[in-house]
């Protein structure tokens, strides 16, 4: 499961804290909380990071992402600006990178976060060649 | 003259300051204040004296600053919009400010102040001309022959019409709890009074703003653009070369509707918002008619997007339910040019935006518009204040806009090019 690592560090953390719970009785019950914390937020990641997809179309591109709030995007290649891949410290070290995708409009929302750093740099590429090519006006 | 103007209101304040202390004064402080006011003349002065502009190379060339050389390039293509603002000191002088509008955000607006308003007005048409010539044109309008008849918001109205608006509300209910508060207990006024300051302060401000703004405001429909006049003490002359509106919207607030008086805003990338105003003035958009009958935003939305389509439908009825009191202003409509929604809780809004000015398509769907089987379809332009949303239709309608539309608006762009050359 894409998410199981922060969650395997909860789990590791609760049964740590189930060890010492001999000592102290209370300590088990916190560590039985933190354990169904951890298996229900790693069901709820994980059914957001698979509703997060893209697509590249032969003249635009589509994102789609959420779980509760549902949303597709879809970027004409030639309506965009500029591509921004973007890895955090968290990110870099998992090797992941966040593309995004900027249009002159502020609302737009084409964002495509946790793409391995190859896949991030072959997308940006793809993306920036592609708007050269189709570019529009304003 | 230009120094003298740009350092005037710094002087004005030190003046007014030293005629308020007059009283008990001493030679040190009087050379103080002396060295001050000298200080922002020179200051103006070598502003002036330094900066150079010039056309050439497809741009508008600025250069400026002493210390930090700063030299900016406006290329014709990318200019939106030119402007004439005349500040009250200025006006006195007989003297004019250019602003020249580019696409992205608040920094990127060129100033050319100040030359005398004829000069002004040449150097305007000039870069007008240059700017349609190289940039893409028209929206769909062909150029008008000529100027044709101009709109002129009536004082009157404009000033009951603020009367009625939201802000100016608010300040009545104020107003009348104070009253109320001041007739059952006497002694607490104060504090109340102090407390709502502020609010009452900033709504005055903002009604005062929209006031000194849009009075006098006149429109005329010229073959490069549109020319919008407007201002009570500081005049500004805004032109928006055609194909350079992201989108139109009309508003009716509620308590318009027994006058049946409208507002049209258009919206601009890049349209210069100053630091100094407030949130609402900003978010208020270009008014183009600040105040009109149904019959004159008609005209003018015909001038500037012709062939819109007719017929809006309505969303399901179910729609209801999700959004009961919009429901009765939601609708959709569109053709092979132009997208026109319809929305607004209380007062009704009416977004008109071209199909080759979209930026993007978004799909929305929320918990109970999902269970209801609805979806919204959102058009993004590069606008700042409109933005067209079709909510809450039918689900299945809403995916087939989804899979239409990208293919629609590519063929409105490629019409746009074709009728105006690149």
């Amino acid at each position: 499961m894409e998410v199981a690592g922060p969650a395997a560090v909860l789990v590791a953390v609760s049964v740590l804290a189930g060890g010492a719970a001999r000592a102290w009785p209370a300590g088990s019950v916190a560590a039985g909380g933190v354990l169904v914390v951890a298996v229900v937020l790693d069901g709820l990641l994980g059914r957001r990071v698979r509703a997060w997809g893209y697509a590249e179309r032969a003249e635009d591109l589509i994102v789609r992402r959420g779980v509760m709030f549902r949303r597709v995007s879809v970027v004409p290649y030639g309506r965009m600006q500029f591509v921004d891949v973007t890895a955090g410290p968290l990110e870099r070290m998992l090797g992941l990178s966040t593309v995004q995708l900027h249009t002159a409009a502020a609302a737009s929302d084409a964002r495509i976060p946790g793409l391995p750093a190859e896949e991030a740099r072959r997308l940006r590429d793809q993306l920036a060649a592609l708007g050269e090519s189709r570019a529009a006006g304003l | 003259m230009s120094p003298l103007v740009r350092a005037g209101p710094a002087v004005a304040v030190i003046v007014v300051a030293v005629a308020l202390s007059g009283a008990h004064q001493n030679r040190t402080a009087e050379l103080i204040r002396l060295g001050i006011i000298g200080f922002f003349v020179l200051a103006g002065f070598v502003s002036w004296a330094v900066t150079r502009w010039r056309l050439a190379e497809g741009a508008l060339q600025i250069e400026t600053g002493l210390l930090r050389r700063q030299s900016l390039r406006f290329p014709f293509p990318q200019i939106q919009a030119v402007d004439i603002v005349r500040p009250g000191l200025a006006r006195l002088f007989g003297l004019a400010e250019l602003r020249v509008r580019m696409a992205s955000g608040s920094r990127s607006t060129g100033r050319l102040a100040y030359m005398s308003l004829p000069y002004a007005e040449a150097v305007r048409g000039r870069l007008l001309d240059l700017s349609t010539r190289s940039g893409p044109n028209v929206v769909g309008a062909p150029a008008p022959a000529a100027y044709l008849p101009t709109y002129a918001v009536d004082p009157g109205r404009l000033v009951a019409s603020i009367l009625l608006s939201g802000p100016a509300l608010i300040l009545y209910a104020i107003v009348a709890g104070l009253a109320v508060t001041a007739a059952s207990a006497p002694s607490a006024t104060g504090g109340v009074v102090a407390a709502l300051a502020t609010t009452m302060i900033a709504l005055g401000t903002a009604a005062w703003a929209r006031f000194n703004g849009e009075f006098g405001l006149s429109i005329a429909v010229a073959p490069d653009g549109l020319h919008v006049q407007s201002g009570l003490v500081q005049r500004s002359a805004e032109s928006i070369p055609w194909g350079r509106i992201q989108a139109l919207r009309t508003v009716q607030p509620l308590l318009w509707r027994p006058f049946g008086w409208v507002r049209v805003e258009a919206d601009v990338a890049g349209r210069n918002v100053s630091g100094r105003r407030n949130r609402a003035a900003r978010q208020a958009g270009r008014a183009l008619i600040p105040v009109g009958s149904r019959v004159e935003a008609q005209w003018l939305l015909d001038q500037i997007m012709p062939d819109r389509p007719g017929d809006p439908s309505r969303p399901p009825a179910r729609a209801g339910w999700k959004a009961p009191l919009r429901y009765r202003h939601l609708s959709y409509a569109g053709n092979e040019r132009y997208v026109v929604t319809t929305s607004g809780r209380l007062r009704l809004v009416t977004d008109q935006v071209p199909l080759s000015k979209i930026q993007s398509i978004r799909w929305t769907a929320g918990p109970l518009q999902r269970r209801l089987r609805l979806a919204s379809v959102h058009f993004d332009t590069a606008g700042r204040s409109v933005y067209a949303v079709a909510r809450d239709r039918d689900a299945g309608e809403a995916s087939r806009l989804l899979a239409e539309l990208p293919a629609r608006c590519r063929q409105a762009r490629a019409d746009d090019r074709r009728v105006n050359g690149p």
